[in-house]
């Protein structure tokens, strides 16, 4: 087969077969998994492949050009990671999640139909569900039910989106759709729910921080990732996007700054990064886009190093609130150097990852004339240094002496960690080797190395780093406080409850009445006028007809009596049943 | 092997001397000087830096941005979002638990 296989069938076949394996076959079957995936990846070439018809439908499963290539690269290398990364404790749910989580997010950046995008997408949500549950505390359930009730609802508003498209003659294709009518809209939010823009994101950094200490390795690559992906499909230059990523890029820092739990303080600098890649695709120019590429392959790189080390921490200390934890450095001295690396990464140092991608949105902004966004993303930029990356290496591994003494993080972890962390430098140091060369747009050329821009991005971090220590020493940075910090997940978590109260009293009330009105009175009455009425109604008649016979007074009231009785019972002798219902047949026949 | 906090034995890390977190800051405040001194002599000399914008020639526009922005960041962090959104960390769990499973 010169092409190659689906990989989305390679991951989910090997995600169904896992849980039937044991021991050590498990974990090699399971590391196996994305190595195939790997070798996969290079007998994909560019083009349409494993195309079916499905009910008049064409779908397409491998849509390969630039962009679909460079997020499959990305996510076989993250799969790799991550499987390795749970490999230790060899849990079924673990590896299995991972997995089909890894298969359906392939699915959705090689679907080339809009059925296809669908059903991926949709699946995505059950492998997230999973790795939630994987942590196996009561929390995590909940947190997983509540990232369920989310992303069904905006499943949901994306199928209604999709018909609505499809109805008003839009294409089945997996391509541009232009942001008018209410179809296009619906897919756009249907989109953004996944893409955790500004209110419809709540879920981000409510459900990661309960998810399973490897799961959030694999939830932080692949749902914010695939959905930044189909915005760049479908509504690549839409400029309400730009105001979106702004939106997301600043307000989540001003959160971080105030979480204890440091994998939360992770969750809002997603979002924040997240928001920069969503600028790139609003702004649309070849080299914004290129940078939304190249952005999304770095921080998924550096986002994961990052969630892995602080999870190495919980792994080993079953904690992860800055409260808690101080002076690890000590005792894991690797996993300190791995989180500094990811530190430097997001933060943008030169020689790191986040340096040589989101310096090209940024200079598309400035090239493009916009001012405002160019000096919030640079606001940004300062401020993920300083809540990303001094706040949580500072916290975990420096800052007052929790007490604890530990052991390092486990082998597996440690080279998880160590390959990443390999792949953020040389990404950052070298990045015309196979970063650039990958990137969608090859018209659009990047230098990010020129002498000023080093050494202005060089001005930016270390006067953060300088307020942040000032503000430390003066005693002026806001103490960590064991806290819950409302944010938009409170109109269903709390909100919810509200409304349920509000309407369960008069709904309730309404229904008690209901009852009692009905089962309680009105329908025994109706029960007993349909048992009696006819007995009645038979005695009043015949009454008059036995007096005229001139039957006596004693004989006709137990006649009454027998009659009553016998009618109520339904006790006919069939004789007269019969004569009734010739009488009646009679009566349909003349009239 | 279980070490313990406060072990005699334990030699004390690194970051538990003075004079190495002072040297830590020296490099810091160090750093900055010369990335500002840089700045100064790439304007004074005409240094052509590609800017998009004006003020990316001004001497130390990228320092007092960085730095204004992060203590803007934290002070308001601190006294406007904290005092709005900041409830008990068991805010979300004891609804949960009063009225959650067992319900």
């Amino acid at each position: 087969m010169p092409e190659g296989l689906p990989p989305a069938f390679i991951y989910l076949l090997g995600a169904l077969l896992v849980p039937f394996l044991r021991g050590r076959a498990r974990q090699v079957f399971a590391l196996c998994v994305p190595i195939v995936g790997f070798a996969n990846y290079f007998l994909i070439s560019e083009g349409v492949h494993w195309t079916f018809t499905f009910l008049d439908f064409e779908l397409i499963l491998g849509r390969a050009d630039r962009w679909s290539l460079i997020f499959l690269n990305i996510f076989t290398v993250l799969s790799f990671v991550g499987i390795l990364y749970v490999l230790r404790d060899n849990r079924r749910i673990d590896l299995s999640s991972g997995l089909l989580y890894a298969g359906c997010a392939m699915g959705v950046v090689m679907a080339g139909d809009l059925i296809t995008l669908f059903f991926f997408w949709e699946l995505l949500t059950l492998g997230a569900v999973l790795c939630i549950l994987a942590r196996g505390t009561p929390d995590a359930g909940r947190a997983a039910y509540r990232y369920l009730v989310v992303h069904v609802a905006g499943g949901v508003v994306l199928l209604a989106g999709l018909f609505i498209h499809l109805a008003d003659g839009g294409s089945l294709a997996f391509d541009r759709i232009e942001l008018s009518g209410l179809g296009a809209w619906l897919i756009f939010i249907g989109f953004g729910i996944n893409c955790a823009w500004p209110i419809l994101g709540a879920w981000l950094t409510d459900t990661y921080p309960e998810a399973s200490v490897g799961g959030v390795v694999f939830m932080a690559t692949f749902t914010t990732k695939t959905a930044v992906y189909v915005l760049a499909r479908c509504f690549p230059g839409e400029v309400e996007l730009v105001w979106i990523g702004v939106a997301m890029a600043t307000i989540p820092i001003f959160y971080a700054v105030i979480e204890n739990d440091l994998r939360r303080v992770l969750a809002y600098s997603l979002i924040n990064q997240v928001g920069f890649m969503v600028v790139g695709v609003g702004m649309g120019t070849p080299l914004s886009l290129n940078g939304t590429a190249a952005h999304a392959y770095c921080h998924i790189l550096y986002k994961a190093l990052l969630f892995m080390s602080i999870g190495s921490v919980l792994y080993r200390t079953g904690k992860s609130k800055a409260t808690e934890l101080g002076g690890l450095y000590r005792c894991m001295p690797w996993t300190c150097v791995f989180c500094c690396i990811g530190a430097a990464s997001i933060s943008a140092f030169p020689f790191f990852s986040g340096f040589v991608s989101k310096s090209m949105i940024m200079s598309s902004a400035a090239a493009g004339g916009y001012t405002i966004v160019w000096l919030a993303l640079l606001f940004a930029s300062a401020g993920v240094f300083h809540h990303a990356g001094i706040k949580i290496p500072f916290f975990a591994f420096f800052s007052h002496d929790s007490g604890i003494r530990c052991k390092e993080a486990p082998l597996n972890q440690l080279i998880a960690m160590g390959i990443t962390a390999f792949l953020c430098i040389f990404v950052g140091t070298f990045p015309n080797v196979f970063l650039y060369p990958m990137l969608p747009d090859v018209t659009a050329s990047y230098q990010p190395y020129t002498v000023a821009h080093v050494t202005d991005q060089y001005a930016l971090l270390l006067f953060s780093a300088l307020a942040f220590t000032l503000l430390m020493r003066a005693g002026l940075y806001p103490a960590e406080i064991r806290s819950t910090n409302l944010d938009a997940d409170w109109i269903y978590r709390r909100g919810g409850r509200a409304f349920y109260r509000l309407v369960d009293r008069p709904l309730n009330a309404t229904n008690e009445f209901a009852h009692q009105f009905f089962v309680g009175g009105f329908v025994g009455k109706v029960n007993r006028f349909f048992n009696a009425a006819p007995a009645r109604l038979l005695v009043l008649l015949m009454t008059p007809y036995w007096k005229l016979q001139g039957v006596d007074a004693e004989l006709i009231d137990d006649r009454q009596r027998e009659l009553y009785e016998q009618t109520r019972l339904g006790a006919f002798p069939v004789g007269a049943t019969a004569f009734v219902a010739v009488v009646l047949l009679g009566l349909l026949f003349f009239f | 092997m279980e070490r313990k906090a406060n072990d005699p034995e334990e030699s004390p890390g690194w970051f538990d001397r003075k004079e190495n977190v002072r040297k830590v800051l020296v490099g810091l405040f160090i750093g900055c000087a010369l990335l500002v001194l840089i700045d100064v002599v790439f304007w004074a000399t005409g240094f052509d830096k590609h800017p998009y914008f004006r003020w990316e020639e001004w001497p130390g526009f990228y320092a007092v941005y960085g730095f204004v922005a992060c203590v803007l960041l934290v002070l308001v962090s601190k006294h406007v979002l904290r005092p709005l959104v900041m409830r008990d960390e068991d805010y979300y769990s004891k609804i949960d638990t009063e009225e959650g499973d067992d319900a």
